[in-house]
């Protein structure tokens, strides 16, 4: 034995008869992972994250969180002399004067950026192979809550330095507070402390951005792993790979090395932008004065969905009883959004109803294996698609010479018509690629071999493909349609309710039409025939 | 002068007012007008003359023959040289076609042709002035923050925070400010072309123009801090950068790094 596995093993024995450590660590560092790099969306998310602490907290070492009206008397010329807060002037004295603070900034402002971009492929991934089916629903919507946490957060952020730009941005947020019925009004008030833009909202979202929102989002992304941990991980389905087992590599060493490796990728192509690419300029913003506005002021991406949405509501304003209610704002600021994202909660319950499948799920899905589910999720990406280009339609008008009109009147129609034209199209690529498996299965690869056999005639040689392959083309499973009982158990007529109805005709939409994969007996006839 | 009023009504009083008035007006002319500029003001006219004959070939088919506006035009009258300068001066004149909006474009007439017009206009009525290089002098008159301050309450809303212009209603759009000349933009704020209002003398002042013009000139010079600007047009290009470019570096990386445990 070494020097230094000795005293490597009395350190280990030291902390483990302290501990008990040991047990719980040799139990879950052999835990297996499967493999595959879309598993690893998620991380670059969380490691974004941790990103986001250690420079958020490197921020609030030079942040004042106040409003207070000061001169600013910094070194950045173009400011010199003017009023402004003192949020304000210590963001720009953060990005000029302290070492480090600009990159600190740009990191901190690209890294929300890829956390939130991050989030929507990691769900995208979760989504489209079904990964969300029982036993996994409660995590699901804990993703869908961290999901809007990170869009409150990031907004939160986004308003604090209390530039042109953000107190614009808190502008609409708070037209959009007041547009709630009844209580709107109120609301703000409480908020702002009294009129816009107040005196005291910059101190308050700040221990909401900094300590409130990212406390709630740890413990959900603690929940959100330990689901996983307990649950194992979901895989791609494949030889040797059943709803009983998991195929993959051991956490340690493999998954350490490779996590571990992976985050420092991640903070580094942060750093590498945050060093490059300037982001938020708020000195050029000039700082907030409620009758100043820039042209072509948008929020960051994960709310120009939403801003889209605002940009194309028609007019629609009722008066009654002596009180406004703005449908302009209500309807995209409000009821659209929450509809989006009820939808998206609810989506795996919805599913499982009209299936009908309550069996437990750790085996992925292809995406066109379920021609439905990818068709419903590429109407749902069309649709924010939409909004967020018009979210943009001023910067799209003046760079390809569009008319910010047209762009408006695209948008609206658009977003009625586009998604259900996507669902169409997908659905019919998902039936589309089942066909070329079946194909694939029946009659080989396509070897691109082409023969001219004695009578003239072309044809291209098709290679068998391996069992292998085969069992990864042929292994899901193709649910039935569930059909209206209109007999009970006894065989007495019954009327099916509405709700069976309802549920009947949406499976029949679901399943109705598929693309049977072959059997064992197709395969068999076609060996025993011509070939 | 009872006697004088006696007589108002007679058919020769109208005719005998109208004469000593018209005599008056003929005295006090040439008694008041200087004399003794008469070679200046040939060399003038001579140069209003050769903007008249410029004027009735190019502009006149628009604007009308003596520059009183049409359908498609408006009129002339009371838009000064600065507005001629302007128009013609950056191209923007005479029209290439009629779209929503005139751009700039290389000028069709050289600097003596848009003085000559720019002197035939102004002859024709009073109004802005062509500002001269004295009056231009905004590294020394302007101020660089009140000018930020003037531009964001002011300009910002069409040109964007940074002078990088912005889209208005209708395919419009406000150009950008950037690389463009100080008597341009200055010429632009005294005359209030197309879409943009008039920012008069009495609203902003020339120092106060100079002030704006320094700012911009600021931000054109300004090296990029914290690195490649993104266009300055805010959010919009950063997140097109954080998705293709961030996003995609670390997709990719993801897939090296799945690849590489097959």
């Amino acid at each position: 034995m070494t020097t230094g596995k000795r005293i490597g093993g009395s350190v280990a024995n030291f902390v483990d008869e302290r501990t008990g450590a040991g047990r719980a660590l040799k139990k879950n560092l052999g835990k297996v992972f499967p493999d595959h790099w879309s598993f690893m969306l998620g991380e670059v998310a969380m490691y974004s994250f941790v990103i986001l602490l250690l420079s958020g907290t490197f921020l609030t070492f030079f942040f004042v969180p106040s409003q207070e009206e000061i001169i600013y008397q910094g070194n950045y010329a173009p400011l010199s002399g003017l009023s402004m807060s003192q949020a304000y002037a210590s963001t720009v004295d953060m990005s000029f004067d302290v070492r480090g603070g600009m990159l600190m900034r740009q990191v901190h402002h690209w890294s929300a950026l890829i956390f939130l971009a991050a989030m929507v492929v990691h769900m995208m991934r979760v989504f489209f192979t079904g990964a969300y089916r029982k036993p996994r629903e409660f995590n699901w919507i804990i993703g869908v809550g961290l999901l809007t946490l990170g869009i409150v957060e990031g907004f939160l952020g986004y308003s604090l330095p209390d530039d042109l730009l953000s107190g614009t941005g808190i502008r609409i947020a708070e037209a959009i507070i007041q547009a709630v019925p009844l209580v709107g009004t109120y609301v703000a008030f409480f908020l702002f402390g009294g009129g816009f833009p107040g005196t005291i909202f910059i101190s308050r979202i700040y221990t909401i951005h900094v300590l409130l929102v990212p406390g709630i989002i740890l413990a959900l992304i603690t929940a959100h792993v330990l689901l996983v941990w307990f649950q194992k991980h979901t895989q791609y389905p494949g030889p040797g790979r059943t709803e009983k087992n998991v195929v993959g590599f051991p956490l340690l060493p493999v998954y350490m090395a490779k996590a571990g490796g992976f985050f420092f990728i991640v903070f580094g192509i942060t750093t590498f932008l945050g060093a490059v690419a300037s982001i938020n300029p708020i000195w050029l913003y000039g700082p907030y004065n409620p009758s100043q506005i820039s042209a072509g002021s948008q929020p960051d991406w994960y709310m120009g969905w939403l801003d889209g949405l605002v940009r194309m509501a028609p007019n629609w304003e009722t008066h009654a009883f002596g009180h406004t209610v703005s449908w302009n704002i209500l309807i995209p600021g409000l009821i659209v959004p929450g509809i989006m994202f009820t939808g998206l909660a609810l989506w795996p319950f919805i599913e499982s109803w009209v299936t009908g499948d309550k069996r437990e799920h750790h085996l992925l899905e292809r995406p066109r294996n379920a021609p439905t589910r990818t068709a419903v999720g590429a109407m749902a990406l069309t649709f924010t698609m939409v909004t967020l280009i018009n979210g943009g339609n001023d910067l799209l008008a003046i760079t390809f010479d569009l008319s910010i009109n047209q762009i408006m009147w695209f948008s609206r129609i658009g977003v009625f018509v586009l998604p259900p034209i996507a669902y169409f199209v997908t659905k019919r690529i998902c039936l589309g690629l089942q066909h070329k498996d079946r194909d694939t299965v029946l009659h080989g690869r396509e070897s691109g071999r082409l023969v001219m056999l004695p009578s003239g005639e072309f044809i291209e040689v098709h290679e068998p493909i391996d069992q292998y392959a085969r069992y990864s083309l042929t292994n899901h499973e193709q649910p039935e349609v569930v059909e209206l009982q209109l007999e009970d158990a006894h065989g007495v007529a019954r009327p099916g309710s509405v709700k069976e109805k309802i549920r009947a005709r949406l499976s029949r939409g679901m399943y109705g039409e598929q693309v049977q994969k072959p059997t064992e007996k197709d395969l068999l006839e076609l060996e025993d025939g011509h070939h | 002068m009872k006697k004088i009023l006696r007589h108002r009504r007679h058919p020769i009083a109208h005719f005998l007012v109208l004469g000593i008035a018209l005599l008056a007006i003929g005295f006090g002319y040439t008694l008041l007008s200087p004399s003794n500029a008469a070679v200046a003001t040939n060399a003038r006219s001579q140069v209003v003359e050769e903007g008249r004959q410029i004027f009735l070939k190019g502009c006149s088919s628009c604007h009308g023959i003596n520059a009183e506006g049409a359908s498609d035009a408006p009129t002339l009258l009371g838009v000064g040289a600065a507005s001629v300068d302007f128009q013609v001066g950056t191209g923007r004149m005479p029209l290439a076609n009629t779209g929503v909006q005139a751009m700039r474009k290389k000028p069709v007439y050289n600097a003596e042709e848009t003085a000559a017009l720019a002197a035939y206009v102004a002859s024709l009525s009073t109004g802005p002035a062509i500002p001269n290089a004295a009056q231009l002098n905004y590294e020394r008159d302007g101020n660089i923050a009140e000018g930020g301050e003037l531009f964001r309450t002011n300009c910002a809303m069409c040109h964007n925070y940074a002078g990088q212009g912005g889209a208005l209603t209708q395919g419009k759009y406000a150009p950008s400010l950037m690389g463009v000349e100080v008597k341009t933009m200055y010429e632009a704020m005294l005359t209030g072309p197309q879409s943009m209002p008039v920012f008069g003398d009495r609203a902003i002042t020339p120092q106060q123009k100079l002030s704006m013009i320094k700012f911009l000139k600021g931000i054109e010079a300004e090296k990029g801090q914290g690195g490649f600007s993104l266009g300055k047009v805010g959010p919009v290009t950063e997140g097109l950068v954080a998705w293709v470019l961030g996003l995609g570096l670390l997709i990719g990386v993801s897939v090296w790094l799945g690849a590489k445990s097959k």
